[in-house]
């Protein structure tokens, strides 16, 4: 008999076990929501730990302020860089050529023998192709693209290569989220894998899946990374953070995505 | 510059009531938190004010204060009777105006 | 150890800004500290004229939880057939426990079709937030709606 606490909005569903499970003349009930993509083989995005009005939010496309990002996005696509040439000059359909885009990255990058981030792609890109400089992964420009980039992606399901010349990186990626640290002692799976569901004071833990990143934080009040989430986790078990970039952290992105492999890419998700 | 998005219907029959949807990006600076490294206080800067005009006459407007969050969302409606153009308004503390148009058909 | 407190403090600004002292950003819910129904009423006054306001007309939706302060969708509504002679004039929100009481008020016209309008706004605490609908005739309507605001787990 399973007592799972019910939260607010979702449809209750009376298990159809008989009278086993009445205690006096309450029955036991489970959530047995349908959560359609957004569960993927038990796997859920954070979407299903938000409550009714969050999701709405998100689910609206003139409600969700992270579209405000998007469109900021599509607009400096094809606005020229420094040398001349905006990210138009060589992706002239974004719509097509950035599909699939988001649920690949962190990708193996062949030139530096690592793992590269998408804010990393773009910033070499901007650099190198555009003449510009490179932006902070929060900045916002780089949001803008980044949102902007995501949302082409909308539904499409995460999949990054965890083999071949990947394989070393996400072990360490792996380690990294099984290890420990903090005055807090505490691993990013006693949170996210062990007690998902449960309250941590007023606030119900999710799996910290990253399908909808950048995501738009009531708290924050803006977009934000991967990685800002990742220096905030960290900062909450009283850890010293790494920096957004860091080896760490990308290592940590591809083993994070790996975890939620299959859900749908949200981007611009809104979270609490 | 701050940037508007409007969800306004292009198309209205006589007497439908339509509802209007605006997002705008602003930080909405209350002027109650403090710079985490100075400790001094941010100063205030908010959006004070959003009209929305349909062929110049004001059917629908507001106040805002410093409790409105970042990136204010609002949504209103609007009986529709002849065509004509919506404007959007929003209107800052210092002055600064950003506003949007868009047109309305009613069959 | 400083660190930890730069998270508290991120995470309680409000109550920081009202000028509560430490002990009470610690506390966290000394509600005493920067409760402002006497403000709530004084603005409410200044709103309505000190015209005598009835219960009902005017509904105000908020989420029973709201997830986060910094960010809590509200709705409002209220009955009227907003025709040339009977309308909605004004609705004023107002937020009992912020540290300033004022939200925001709506000015609606007959060409509105419906008193309907919905924002997002910034709730200090868990609270109790007042509608007042002022209506052509002069006539005030009022509502007040509980919602409870989470202090989160990951300021992160």
């Amino acid at each position: 008999m399973k007592n799972v606490k019910s939260k607010r909005g979702w449809k209750l569903t009376s298990i159809a076990l008989g009278s086993t499970l009445m205690v006096g003349a309450m029955a036991i009930e489970v959530i047995a929501k349908d959560w359609g993509s957004h569960e993927v083989d038990g796997r859920r995005s954070g979407y299903t730990y938000m409550t009714d009005e969050t999701r709405a939010v998100q689910d609206d496309n003139f409600e969700n302020p992270g579209m405000l990002w998007v469109e900021n996005g599509e607009a400096l696509w094809s606005k020229a860089g420094a040398n001349g040439k905006s990210c138009a000059s060589c992706h002239a359909d974004p719509e097509k050529d950035m599909k699939g885009v988001m649920p690949a990255y962190p990708k193996f990058d062949k030139r530096t023998g690592k793992m590269i981030s998408l804010e990393q792609m773009v910033n070499r890109e901007l650099v190198e192709k555009m003449g510009e400089k490179a932006e902070k992964f929060d900045s916002k420009k780089m949001l803008s693209l980044m949102t902007y980039i995501g949302n082409i992606s909308k539904g499409m399901p995460v999949n990054v290569k965890i083999d071949g010349p990947a394989k070393p990186f996400f072990e360490k990626g792996k380690a990294f989220y099984y290890q420990r640290r903090g005055q807090l002692d505490l691993a990013c799976s006693n949170c996210h894998e062990d007690n998902p569901g449960k309250q941590i004071r007023a606030n119900t833990l999710s799996e910290g899946q990253i399908n909808g990143f950048p995501t738009y934080r009531l708290k924050w009040q803006k977009p934000g990374s991967v990685h800002r989430r990742f220096r905030g986790c960290n900062k909450n078990v009283r850890a010293k953070p790494y920096k957004a970039g860091s080896d760490e952290y990308v290592n940590l992105e591809l083993f994070v995505k790996w975890h939620g492999r299959g859900l749908p890419v949200e981007t611009p998700a809104v979270r609490n | 510059m701050a940037k508007a998005r409007v969800k306004a219907p292009k198309k209205a029959k006589a007497g439908d009531i339509v509802t209007i949807k605006t997002l705008i990006t602003h930080k909405m600076e209350s002027g109650r938190r403090k710079n985490k490294k100075t400790g001094e206080v941010i100063p205030r800067h908010i959006i004070d004010k959003f009209t929305a005009k349909f062929n110049g006459e004001t059917f629908f407007s507001s106040d805002w204060h410093g409790a409105i969050s970042a990136n204010p969302y609002m949504s209103f409606s609007f009986k529709a009777s002849k065509s004509g153009e919506f404007e959007f308004i929003w209107h800052d503390e210092k002055g600064e105006i950003t506003s949007k148009k868009s047109k309305l058909v009613v069959a | 150890m400083t660190k930890m407190k730069v998270e508290v403090l991120d995470r309680r600004q409000f109550v920081v800004a009202s000028g509560a002292g430490a002990a009470a950003i610690i506390a966290g819910f000394s509600s005493a500290a920067n409760a402002t129904p006497e403000k709530a009423a004084e603005w409410i006054k200044k709103l309505t004229n000190g015209a005598k306001a009835t219960e009902g007309k005017i509904k105000v939706d908020l989420p029973e939880i709201a997830e986060n302060g910094n960010t809590v969708p509200i709705k409002v509504s209220v009955e009227s057939p907003m025709t040339a002679d009977n309308y909605v004039k004004a609705v004023h929100l107002i937020a009992e426990g912020n540290p300033a009481p004022e939200l925001c008020s709506f000015y609606f016209t007959p060409m509105s079709g419906k008193a309907n309008a919905a924002t997002r706004v910034r709730l200090a605490r868990t609270q109790k937030v007042i509608g007042i609908a002022v209506m052509s005739d002069g006539k005030v309507y009022m509502s007040q709606t509980q919602v409870k605001v989470t202090i989160g787990g990951c300021g992160g």
